[in-house]
């Protein structure tokens, strides 16, 4: 299956029983760019990010995926998102090596022992650590595994909220570059945070979200103080 | 062959945790005993009153570990949002379902293995009489139970009084179940065996897991996305 390399996000509006989490957004994301969706808590980033990675049903507008000008549906679409969400979506009762095996097979791509082990030397998770069960782990540790779980299957399109929580500042640094590579390499990035410090001078998109509403979109890259001015001037 | 080889999968992932943790096992197993044990006090021991009384003591055993059991199963699935990680593999989610299905099957089963031997040491009910129609009813009912269950457990993944919603809306569906799994294991233990009207029940039983199986395939996708 072909790369993602555009996705249309079109009028999309989300509303869970008769609160608006979101109305009629309409953002087109595409391949080798990191686009950051900022705004308050409670703006609908998460939402939106649901809405992308098809876990969350629209209730008004689409979302179209695109690879070389074909349209990608269904389980082609799921191969191709990488997700790193608020929780870790990893089992607690696994140990590293375990959780990734299981991701492997569900997606029928190489587990092997190296090709998980060069993961996790890649985000920085701690060998000695990787046969126990991630129920021990600190909340940065979690994050490194949650990372290494959303890169291990080369996604084209790669979903990530808040995920430079519970990284140290060193931590954070590395994980924006990374994700800085994996946009160079032709990846989809789309990055909801708060910390725009981590993002600032990779980020070539963004648009912010203030009531569900999409109030900016600009494409270009930022310095930390330009990310912040429009950050202050739109999302209040 | 995928499909049913990504359940295996699945399911072999619930069973690998619980081993591990054998939280899941134990606590149905103990409850299922606890059962039996106040069956074995609160019921006369009368030979003729243990035959009219016995399937149901073992059905309701069945119901409520099961009930405990799905819960369980799907809370783990709740705790770091894992089942968000099923549901965006590119696995059919059918095959999610019937992993859930089938690793929840094994831990009704476990509970029946201990279960139905007390039940016919405690009261002295011969349950195993007849032991391939017995089994083969305890192990449809077993599906039946966990086919039915794991589509409102994955449902009721987010509603915070899921506990008490999932017997309450599981339960009234499951009366076709029960009837059956009473009705086909009164003909068995009964002084003269009905084998005639046995096998009818496990006819029934067996229609009823298909017509469930389909039902849940059919809307499982759609009650489980957001």
């Amino acid at each position: 299956m072909a790369a993602l390399d555009r996705v249309q996000i079109s009028k999309v509006g989300k509303r869970y029983g008769s609160e608006r989490a979101l109305a009629s957004v309409t953002l087109e994301l595409t391949a080798r760019s990191m686009c950051a969706v900022l705004g308050h808590n409670g703006a609908g980033k998460s939402t939106l990010l649901g809405i992308v990675s098809t876990l969350v049903r629209p209730t008004g507008g689409s979302v179209a995926y695109h690879a070389k000008g074909h349209a990608v549906t269904g389980a082609d679409v799921r191969r191709e998102i990488g997700m790193l969400a608020h929780a870790s979506l990893c089992y607690a009762d696994l140990t590293a090596r375990e959780n990734l095996a299981l991701i492997a097979g569900l997606y029928d791509i190489d587990g092997s022992p190296a090709v998980i082990d060069g993961l996790l030397d890649q985000v920085g998770l701690d060998r000695r650590a990787r046969d126990r069960a991630a129920r021990t782990y600190s909340r940065g540790m979690v994050q490194r595994l949650a990372l290494a779980r959303a890169l291990l299957t080369r996604p084209s399109l790669l979903l990530l909220d808040e995920p430079f929580t519970g990284l140290d500042r060193d931590g954070a640094l590395s994980l924006g570059a990374q994700l800085g590579a994996l946009r160079d390499a032709g990846a989809i990035v789309v990055v909801v945070t708060h910390d725009l410090e981590a993002i600032a001078d990779r980020t070539d998109h963004v648009a912010i979200l203030r009531r569900g509403q999409l109030v900016f979109e600009e494409r270009g890259t930022y310095t930390y103080d330009q990310l912040k001015d429009v950050y202050h001037r739109h999302a209040n | 062959m995928a499909m049913f080889r990504q359940a295996a999968r699945v399911a072999w992932k619930d069973l690998r945790i619980e081993l591990r943790s054998r939280e899941i096992v134990y606590t149905m197993v103990f409850f299922g005993a606890l059962l039996v044990v106040i069956y074995s006090f609160a019921f006369p021991h009368e030979p003729r009153a243990v035959r009219g009384s016995v399937p149901g003591m073992l059905w309701v055993a069945l119901a409520f570990t099961g009930t405990i059991g799905l819960g369980r199963a799907f809370d783990r699935e709740r705790e770091n949002d894992t089942m968000r990680a099923l549901l965006l593999a590119p696995v059919p989610r059918l095959a999610v379902f019937l992993g859930k299905a089938m690793s929840t099957t094994a831990l009704v089963l476990a509970v029946a293995v201990v279960c139905t031997p007390l039940l016919a040491l405690f009261l002295d009910a011969p349950l195993f009489a007849y032991p391939g129609p017995m089994i083969l009813i305890v192990v449809l009912g077993a599906i039946g139970i966990s086919v039915t269950g794991s589509v409102f457990a994955a449902t009721l993944l987010k509603v915070r009084s899921r506990d008490v919603l999932l017997p309450v809306i599981l339960y009234p569906l499951l009366v076709p179940l029960f009837v059956a799994g009473t009705s086909c294991t009164a003909a068995l233990v009964a002084e003269i065996p009905n084998f005639d009207a046995a096998w009818y029940w496990i006819h029934f039983l067996g229609i009823y897991d298909a017509a469930f199986l389909v039902l849940s395939i059919w809307v499982f996708e759609s009650l489980v996305i957001e």
